[in-house]
Parts: C-alpha cells; structure tokens; sequence
C-alpha cells in the first residue's frame, strides 16, 4: 500500500465522515432530546439531496455560482417544511406512547416517503454535479482532490459541530433545550414550552439531514433507495458514538468514515460490511457506546 | 380441550375455509395464501419477542438464515426434500439465534433493537458482499424440491405448498399461543411489567428472554424457508432492515395480544399489496404507510383488538 493510495483514503474517508456526521448529529440530537428513533431521517437525507439536484439543475443556466445557496435553500426548505409537518401533525400525537408505537409510525413516515420520492424523481439516476466542478482540483500530497470535497464537506461538518456546541452550551435556546432534556416537568413548571421545543429540535434535525443531501448531491447520482442505506449507516455511527453524543458523533464518523475507505482500497468486498462489524463490536462491548455516559443497570 | 383452544380451533376453521374457497375464485391466489401463511409464522416470532417488551429491529437476519439455509443446499449439495428443507431452515433460525441471542438478551429496549439491527445489517452485506458464494444481490434460485420424495408439476406444487404452509402455521399457532400461556410465557411478559420482580423471585431474566428469542429465532428461520421455497429465491434483501421493519409492522398491524394476530396482520398486508401495486402501480408502499399510521393512532391493540373490542361490547350489550 503506496502513500498515494493512503492519502486517496484518508480523502475519501474524511469527505465521506463529513457527510455521514451531518445526518448523524441530526439524528442524535432529535434522539436525545426526543427519545424518538427517526426511522425517516434517511428520507430527510434523501428529499435534502433531489431538492438541491432540483434546483441546482433549474438554476445552473442562469449561473452555475447560484447551485450553492441552492443547496442551502435546500437543505432549509426540505428540513423546516417536511420535519415540521412531521413533528406537529404526527409525533406529537404519539408521545408518552409505547417505544416500538413510536419508532414504527416513523418507519410508516419513511414508507410514504421513499414511495412518494419515486413517483417524483422517478428511478432512474439524476445527476447536478455542477457545485462540485465550479471549486478547482488541488493538489494533497501529490494527489489531486476536489476541493469540494477536501475543504467544503469537512468545512461545513466542522462548523456544524462548533454552531452547535455553542448553541447548546451558549444560548438561552440551547439552554432550554438541554432544560426539556433533563426534566421535563420541572422545565414546563418556569413557564418552558416543551412542545416547541421538540418541534424547534425536530426541525433542527431535519435540517441538517437535508443538509448532508444536499452537499452529497454533487458527489454522487442519485438514486432510489440513497435514503434507506444512508439512515443505517448514520444510525450506526449515532450508536457507535452513543446515542445523544454530539461530539462523539463525529469522532465516530471519522472511524467509519476512514475505516470504510480504507476497505474500499484494500478489500473491497467488507466495504459495506466494515461500518456495521464496527457497530457491533462497539455496542457488545459498550451498549452505551464510545462516548455515552454509563448507565446503572436497572436490575 | 375444546374450551380453551375455541378461538384458536375456530380461526383454523376459519382459515381452512379461506384455503379451500379462495382458490376456486381466482387460481392466481394460491401462491398468495401461501406467503401469508409463511410470514405469518415469521411474525409469529415478533409477537413472542413483544411480550417481553423488546423490539427486534433485525429478525430478518434469521427469516434470511432459513432461506439461504435451503439455497445453499440446493447449491451444494442439490435439490433436496422439502421437510428436510424446512428442518434446515428452522435449524438455522435456531442456531443462529442461538449465538446472537447469548448477546442480545443483556440488552433491553432501544439497545436491543440496535444490536440486533447491526447483526443483521453485518449478515446483510456479508450476503451481498460475498459473490463467490451468494451471487451477490442477484441471489440464489431454489429449485423445486420433491416432498416425501414426490415431484409434481409447478401446478401441483402451488398447491401443495398452500396445504404444507397451512399445516405449519397451525401448528406454530397452537405451539405459540400454548407456550405464551405457560409459566414461561408469563415470564415473559413479566420483563416487560417488572423485570426486578422476576429477578427477585429467584428467575434469571435473561434465560427467559433466550428461550423467547431462540423461539422466534427458529420461527423466523422456518418462514424463510418457505418463503424462499414459494418464491424460488434468496437475496440479501431478506436480510435487509426494512425487512426487519416489515415483521414488526405486520406484527402491530395485527396485534400483539394474541397469537392470531400475525396471520391477520399478514392477511391484510399482503392483501394491500397485492392489489394496490395491481391496481394503483406504484403506490402500495405509501398505502400501507397510510394503514399503518391510521392503526397506531387509532386502533393500537391492531386488528386483534378491533375485533376483540367488538366481541366484548357485544357481550356486555346481550
């Protein structure tokens, strides 16, 4: 294995964490908060990736430069129409219910979803690669690289995780969300709405689902079922970090990130297999996972 | 006997009736019924599990080790009987079951359902992955096997098929319902109440939970192989995780307080399917999206519950 190979890798692997963080931190962040499983947010993933082709391909005549906040209007539009209509007419009439009621009316979501994206974009592969050819190549290593992918992906992930720390940990809306996390009634009690705090977060989440689509737009064609493999794989980086993990979240999806890529150049064929034997392994030892704190057993 | 068994024996009724007549209407439905009957049993293994509160969002993983049990088989070795075929399948069901369960059953609720949806997501691409001896996504086709070494035309076989199919999911029915009306079955809706209380009367919770998730382990295991039987195929999509979220769906949509309740479950599901995608192309998969809300938000107790809600009312009224 030559120093080419290693760096295309690591290249790979980084762009590639890049992208799998954003959908993940949505999906922790909706899970810590919400204690819900989205079993949509990969249709979230999905919709934020065909509205950016969308617009990019209606946009891109007019000026190629107009593909990026495309992507952003995207990625805002699919989050904050289809997570809040999701949230407000659907799981808040199921909190409080049993835990499998919940996750499978978000699997119900994500049937109508995936169903209703075929009848829209139809099956065949969509390609709006223009965001990705307007940035120049450079040069890592004596590798040459997108800088979409080298510099942008990563750049948006890292800016993500430190807005979103901030947030949390900073503001007063932060504050009251990490309120409602922690006790609910007793947040409701000093005049917190928790309903509009789920809603709030849900979006959140959602948005940055989008987003992940969104940016992987360009590097990829789009097809049926991008969705379904992509709420696994971010799940099993939600997991691996421990479900909540912020942070951990992206450590995580570094690990897969580059675990996979390295797969991809050595064995090819444990390629799928790699992000999912890691989950396992990492569960069996630390249910909690990497990063979530420790939990008394309850018996 | 008659007593107890009286809504158990009247669905078998029931259900003979529905084997017998359908087929006269439109010969096409055979293979239906049969696939009914198979995820049925399959299902049958979900409702165990929901007994004990727990979630299994990767029994895919075991509905695929009976169908490929029988493909490779077929593969390697070449056409075989279809019993043996089916022991094959609940073998492999229950001995893999076996060795994921040793680790699952430590784990309750969401990371239960991880767990396992990463064990079956790790058998998934291993099947997918694996070309050299799963032909990769294009799977392994089941020939036709001969049972109690009788062959029949593929005419015949459908049939036959529909009968075999029939008699396994009686018997599974009555085992189950027999088995969750046991001290053992009471066990285990105990972990869903109290888990602290069984522990303190001296049970170990998680045997308990093995013997419930081997249980389902070997039905999920016997479905698949009838399921691959009638539809003279394995792929790596039985493994998949919307799979999994199939069995759990079909569960819920039937009911989970009763046995019965993944035939009427699969009864309806394959119903809607199999006319929606007739008659509307492609928008089956969004209908039962629609189904399945309406259920949770209006009839939790699913399908069994509508009916038994209506019994009872009847009761009180007379």
């Amino acid at each position: 294995m030559n120093l080419t190979i290693v760096v295309l890798a690591a290249l790979d692997g980084i762009s590639y964490a890049a992208l799998v963080f954003l959908v993940s931190v949505g999906l922790s962040l909706i899970f810590g908060v919400m204690r819900i499983v989205n079993v949509a947010h990969g249709s979230l993933y999905a919709y934020g990736a065909y509205a950016a082709a969308t617009i990019g391909i209606a946009v891109a005549p007019i000026s190629p430069w107009l593909t990026y906040p495309g992507l952003l209007l995207a990625a805002i539009g699919v989050g904050t129409i289809l997570g809040g209509l999701l949230e407000r007419f659907l799981l808040r009439l199921v909190y409080g219910r049993d835990e499998a009621l919940q996750l499978l009316i978000t699997f119900a979501v994500f049937m109508i979803l995936d169903n209703l994206q075929r009848v829209i974009w139809g099956v065949q592969p969509i390609f709006a690669a223009a965001p990705l050819q307007l940035l120049p190549n450079i040069s890592v290593l004596g590798v040459g690289y997108t800088s979409y992918q080298t510099l942008l992906l990563p750049g948006v992930a890292a800016l993500t995780l430190i807005g979103l720390r901030y947030f949390l940990r900073h503001t007063l809306g932060g504050a009251v969300i990490l309120a409602v996390t922690e006790d609910r009634e007793a947040a409701t009690a000093i005049g917190i709405n928790p309903n509009r705090v789920f809603l709030r977060t849900f979006i959140l989440g959602a948005i940055l689902a989008a987003l992940g689509g969104a940016l992987a737009s360009p590097t990829t064609s789009l097809l049926p079922g991008i969705g379904t493999e992509m709420i696994v794989l971010s799940f099993a980086v939600a997991a691996t970090a421990g479900l909540g993990q912020i942070e951990g979240a992206a450590i995580a999806a570094l690990m897969i990130g580059l675990a996979r890529a390295f797969a991809i150049y050595t064995y090819p064929e444990f390629e799928v297999l790699v992000p999912y034997a890691i989950m396992v392994l990492v569960l069996l030892i630390r249910p909690q996972g990497l990063f979530g704190a420790t939990r008394l057993r309850r018996i | 006997m008659w007593r107890r068994h009286r809504v158990l024996i009247g669905a078998t009724l029931v259900g003979l009736a529905a084997i017998g007549v359908l087929p006269m209407a439109s010969p096409s439905i055979v293979t239906l019924l049969a696939l009914i009957l198979a995820k049925g049993v399959v299902v049958l293994g979900i409702i165990v599990l929901l007994q004990a509160g727990q979630v299994s969002f990767g029994h895919a993983m075991f509905f695929a080790a009976g169908a490929y049990a029988v493909a490779f088989y077929g593969r390697y070795v070449g056409v075989g009987d279809m019993l043996l075929y089916l022991v094959f399948g609940a073998v492999a069901g229950g001995v893999l079951g076996l060795i994921v369960g040793l680790f699952v059953v430590r784990y309750r609720e969401i990371f239960f359902g991880m767990l396992n949806l990463a064990f079956s997501m790790v058998l998934w691409s291993l099947l997918e992955k694996m070309f050299h001896y799963t032909n990769g996504a294009d799977g392994i086709r089941v020939a036709r096997p001969a049972l109690v070494g009788l062959t029949f035309t593929p005419d015949q076989f459908s049939y036959v098929l529909l009968y075999l199919s029939f008699a396994i999911a009686v018997a599974a029915l009555f085992a189950v319902q027999r088995y969750l009306e046991s001290p053992l079955g009471s066990m285990l809706r105990a972990i869903k109440s109290n888990e602290t209380r069984l522990e303190y009367l001296g049970i170990s919770a998680r045997r308990v939970l093995l013997v419930g998730y081997v249980t389902s382990a070997v039905l999920a295991g016997l479905g698949g192989s009838l399921v691959a039987v009638i539809q003279q195929i394995a792929t790596p999509e039985f493994a998949y995780w919307t799979k999994s979220g199939e069995f759990v769906f079909i569960a819920i949509l039937g009911g989970t307080g009763h046995a019965l309740g993944a035939f009427a479950g699969a009864a309806v599901f394959e119903f809607v399917r199999f006319y929606a995608s007739a008659q509307l192309a492609d928008a089956w998969q969004m209908i039962l999206g629609f189904v399945l809300i309406a259920i949770i938000l209006l009839a939790p107790a699913g399908l069994i519950g509508i009916v038994r809600r209506r019994s009872a009312g009847e009761r009180s009224a007379a």
